[in-house]
């Protein structure tokens, strides 16, 4: 699949292209959603509003943030929901006790360890991606349960809380937090050895080995670090919902993978970045709103997601390959 | 295998081909088989062998379709969601008086509905196969849940006990139903045009696209013969809980994944074949049945199932079998 993928690579005028594509069909589904939404229902152009939308989209963005680490390379992390809930509970059970260093540590290491086994499974062992993060999701979930015993955790210090729920001046923390996030890790991705060598390697891994760059090393780095922001993304759900139970991250993955899809990043690998993950987190909180102004049932968010995923990956994939007329195995 | 060498007989070489071409499924069999056999009094038993049959026969019916789907180099991770949105049609319908024949066919229009999708996304859109099928198991989740707000479906006609009670000359129905679909599945796969396709798309689909063979048609019908076979599946399934619940074919995507692997199909090239999935079948089943014996929760079934399949490709690709 590499190999051909890269065979039919597109030349640079038709990147360029793609890019003004990506830019102005977000913007136009953007522009569509809000006025829609403004139209159909009264209480969507408030302020409070308006910010609880954009601490849904901070929240969102840290859920798909790892996520687009791995996609840049040409992978998938299909267990980001599950690790997020693990980590979530395991940090829970120490935040309870009151002790909240302790309880974000947890947390942080149990999403950094979930992800170091993906990073070695797929890197070092050659298991498919989706197949070992598959395979991670249902031992995250089985874990999480048998550590849960079917309770729910709840009631944490307000202090923790704070990071999902309080204020910074007029803005709400938690986009602080993931404005913060944003910024690192667009940074990575732009300026350092690592963020490069992720593109390099979801562009043409054998060309990336070839030049030799420490291509296992650099993809395990990216599992590693999508476990540890998927931890960290389970620290800042549970501050603002005060509570975690096993159940927590089952419904994450599906928008997680939404966002990145929607942010422009390609399946294959190389494109893309975690600007257009924030841009998408930001239409996934505008459609999850509107549905929600709009008292449509819960049930229907994975269909919207379903919806979601495929038509971005439809549009944006074509649209890649039009110019090529090529085919992907 | 690096053993040593005990003699440059041709006999030690087959042999040692041999076992590295045994699929992975084979080796799980007969060490569960010893260490459950010691473990557990109940494991041995005739009654307890005829469970795991029936066990495995839901996830050998759906893995039947899964091996299909793999062999293409492509994977749907639907089939769970589709299998329990069929169930759940199909029960609702009977629940308003609608004949069994009736529900079962639109069970297996829902299942088309929704294969026919995939297939059309994966063979003519050219998109990613879990993409797509990760799209595609929201939607069926959402219109599971949607239709029956989220409870079990109760209260169906007494036939449908059937599909699990019944039997014929001595033998459960849903090992008569395995076995014919295991039949057809391998007519179609190795005695028609159908089956060359399958192989071929996984195994060399440049070859196809230069000729200009109109494979696109046969892709799609991969997927859609995988969903029916899940629309199937569910009847057993219904018929063993006695209700449909929406969300009860979440997880049996990945049990089927498993028993694919484990019977030793790959992943990339159009290697495999449905025997080994029988047997791969019939090992998730016997993991689980044993883990059931030793009173280990079901939450930590499904993990010990992911771990097996990780460490599957992994004994795989470390025998020099590609994954």
């Amino acid at each position: 699949m590499t190999a051909l993928a890269t065979a039919l690579r597109r030349p640079a005028d038709a990147i360029v292209s793609d890019r003004l594509f990506l830019i102005a069909s977000r913007l136009a589904a953007l522009a569509v959603i809000v006025i829609a939404l403004a139209i159909l229902s009264p209480h969507f152009l408030t302020w409070s509003n308006g910010m609880n939308v954009l601490r849904q989209a901070s929240l969102q963005f840290l859920m798909a943030a790892g996520l687009t680490l791995v996609v840049l390379t040409g992978g998938i992390d299909l267990s980001v929901g599950a690790v997020l809930g693990l980590a979530a509970c395991l940090g829970a059970s120490f935040l309870n006790s009151g002790n909240i260093t302790l309880g974000v540590a947890a947390a942080l290491a149990a999403g950094l360890a979930c992800g170091a086994v993906n990073g070695i499974v797929v890197s070092y062992i050659h298991v498919p991606p989706f197949i070992a993060t598959y395979g991670m999701l249902w031992i995250a979930h089985g874990i999480g349960y048998v550590f849960m015993k079917g309770e729910v955790i709840y009631g944490f210090p307000p202090l923790f809380r704070a990071i999902g729920t309080g204020f910074t001046g007029p803005i709400p923390t938690a986009v602080i937090v993931a404005g913060l996030v944003l910024a690192a890790l667009h940074l990575t991705l732009h300026r350092t050895v690592l963020g490069r060598s992720l593109y390099a390697i979801g562009g043409n891994a054998n060309a990336a080995r070839l030049s030799g760059m420490p291509v296992r090393r650099r993809v395990f780095y990216a599992y590693a670090l999508s476990g540890l922001l998927a931890g960290f993304a389970g620290i800042v759900v549970i501050a603002r919902t005060n509570a975690a139970d096993a159940g927590l991250g089952e419904d994450l993955l599906l928008p997680a993978i939404a966002a990145v899809c929607l942010g422009g990043t390609s399946l294959l690998g190389g494109i893309g970045g975690i600007v257009g993950t924030a841009v998408g987190s930001l239409i996934l909180a505008l459609v999850v709103n509107g549905l929600n102004l709009l008292s449509v049932n819960t049930y229907w968010q994975p269909f919207a997601m379903g919806v979601i995923i495929i038509v971005s990956v439809l549009a944006d994939e074509r649209v890649a390959r039009g110019s090529a007329g090529g085919m992907q195995a | 295998m690096t053993g040593p060498v005990t003699a440059s007989a041709p006999g030690a070489s087959a042999l040692r081909d041999a076992l590295r071409h045994t699929p992975g499924a084979i080796y799980l069999l007969v060490v569960l088989f010893l260490g459950l056999g010691i473990a557990s009094p109940h494991f041995l038993t005739a009654h307890n062998l005829v469970n795991i049959a029936l066990q495995a026969a839901v996830v050998t019916i759906i893995a039947l379709g899964m091996t299909l789907v793999i062999l293409t180099e492509g994977i749907d991770l639907s089939l769970g969601p589709v299998l329990g949105l069929s169930g759940v049609v199909a029960a609702l319908l009977m629940v308003r008086g609608i004949t069994l024949p009736a529900a079962l066919l639109a069970a297996v229009a829902v299942a088309i509905v929704f294969g026919g999708l995939n297939g059309f996304l994966v063979a003519y859109m050219e998109l990613p196969p879990f993409i797509v099928t990760l799209g595609t198991f929201g939607m069926a989740t959402s219109l599971a849940m949607a239709l029956t707000e989220g409870n079990s479906v109760t209260g169906l006609p007494a036939e449908i006990r059937w599909f699990n009670e019944g039997a014929l000359i001595g033998i459960p129905v849903p090992i008569w139903a395995t076995a014919l679909l295991f039949l057809l599945t391998l007519v179609l796969l190795h005695r028609t045009r159908f089956g060359r396709y399958v192989y071929a798309i996984g195994g060399n689909r440049r070859a196809l696209m230069l000729s200009g063979v109109h494979f696109r048609l046969y892709h799609t019908g991969v997927y859609i013969y995988a969903a029916v076979l899940a629309a199937l599946a569910s009847f057993v399934m219904t018929a063993r809980t006695n209700s449909a619940h929406p969300t009860i074919g979440i997880g049996f995507e990945f049990d089927a994944i498993a028993a694919v692997i484990l019977g030793g199909t790959s992943f990339v090239g159009g290697r495999g074949g449905l025997t080994g999935t029988v047997g791969g079948a019939l090992a998730v089943a016997t993991l689980r049945n044993g883990l059931n014996l030793l009173s280990i929760p079901a939450e930590w079934q499904v993990a010990a199932v992911g771990i097996v399949i990780i460490l599957a490709v992994a004994f795989d690709s470390w025998r020099g079998l590609d994954a």
